[in-house]
């Protein structure tokens, strides 16, 4: 799966106005929201499975970066939208280092084969030191836009 | 000289550096997903030895949790899991046991449908 098929660039957050952990879901969750992307009245719901998903097990994974995610039956297909804040926020990561990079998912409950092609694509580029480098380096919504589509034709990248 | 040098190379083999290949299968219906993944590091990490884990096209670092996230082994994928030394044996039960005896603690298809 490639990014440009499940992330809503509309929803791109190039700098999170929130602080803490919590509140940078809500904002991610509300940007998926305001882009028609989770059905009607379903954003407070999703925020609070979101925060309590993230609660038994911190989805920060150290180098920066944090997936929060949960599957929800508002989406019939998977969803994701990426936050950037330059002052890094506490996500209990792995590591105890503060986050620069959110990639926010929400996946449909019954197609769990799905999430996981989502989850692929995600760390395959995630795990490469110079794909997380430009995105905390980039500042501006098409220049996100622009390195998961270049990402998506470039496998190493 | 050359023959006596391998012979040695392969004694040391046979003392320290145990191999222990095997290949597992995804039972439950989630697949490994990201708390499935972790649950397998935090074991591979109890072991000294190297733990490398390969499906058909990629072969990860079985004690590192953002390259176990990228296998995206669904339900039915078989993973091979390689482990090389001293407690490889140990680890590799472990892992097995951990994946197709407990399935992660997370029902199977057959176990969700009963719900």
């Amino acid at each position: 799966m490639k990014f440009a098929d499940f992330v809503c660039f509309e929803a791109i957050i190039p700098e999170l106005q929130a602080t803490s952990r919590d509140g940078v879901i809500a904002e991610l969750v509300s940007a998926l929201d305001k882009a028609g992307r989770l059905g009607k009245g379903n954003r407070e719901e999703i925020i609070k499975a979101v925060i309590k998903r993230e609660k038994e097990a911190s989805t920060g994974m150290g180098k920066g970066v944090a997936v929060p995610h949960e599957k929800h039956p508002a989406v019939k297909d998977v969803v994701a939208t990426v936050g950037q804040s330059s002052a890094g926020i506490d996500f209990s990561s792995l590591d105890k280092q503060p986050v620069y990079s959110v990639i926010l998912l929400i996946s449909p409950v019954d197609n769990p084969d799905k999430h996981l092609q989502a989850m692929e694509s995600i760390f395959k580029h995630l795990q490469q030191e110079k794909f997380r480098k430009f995105l905390r380096q980039s500042e501006t919504t098409e220049e996100i836009e622009d390195l998961l589509r270049e990402a998506d034709g470039n496998p190493s990248l | 000289m050359l023959v006596r040098g391998l012979n040695m190379q392969a004694e040391e083999n046979t003392l320290e550096k145990v191999v222990c290949e095997r290949e597992v299968e995804i039972k439950n219906a989630d697949g490994l997903h990201m708390r499935p993944a972790m649950q397998f590091v935090d074991i591979a990490n109890q072991f000294e030895c190297n733990i490398t884990v390969s499906n058909s096209e990629n072969s990860v670092d079985g004690k590192s949790i953002m390259q176990m996230s990228m296998l995206a082994a669904t339900h039915g994928t078989k993973l091979k899991i390689k482990a090389e030394g001293a407690d490889a044996q140990q680890a590799v039960n472990a892992l097995q046991e951990l994946v197709e005896k407990k399935h992660f603690d997370e029902p199977t298809p057959s176990e969700q449908k009963k719900r």
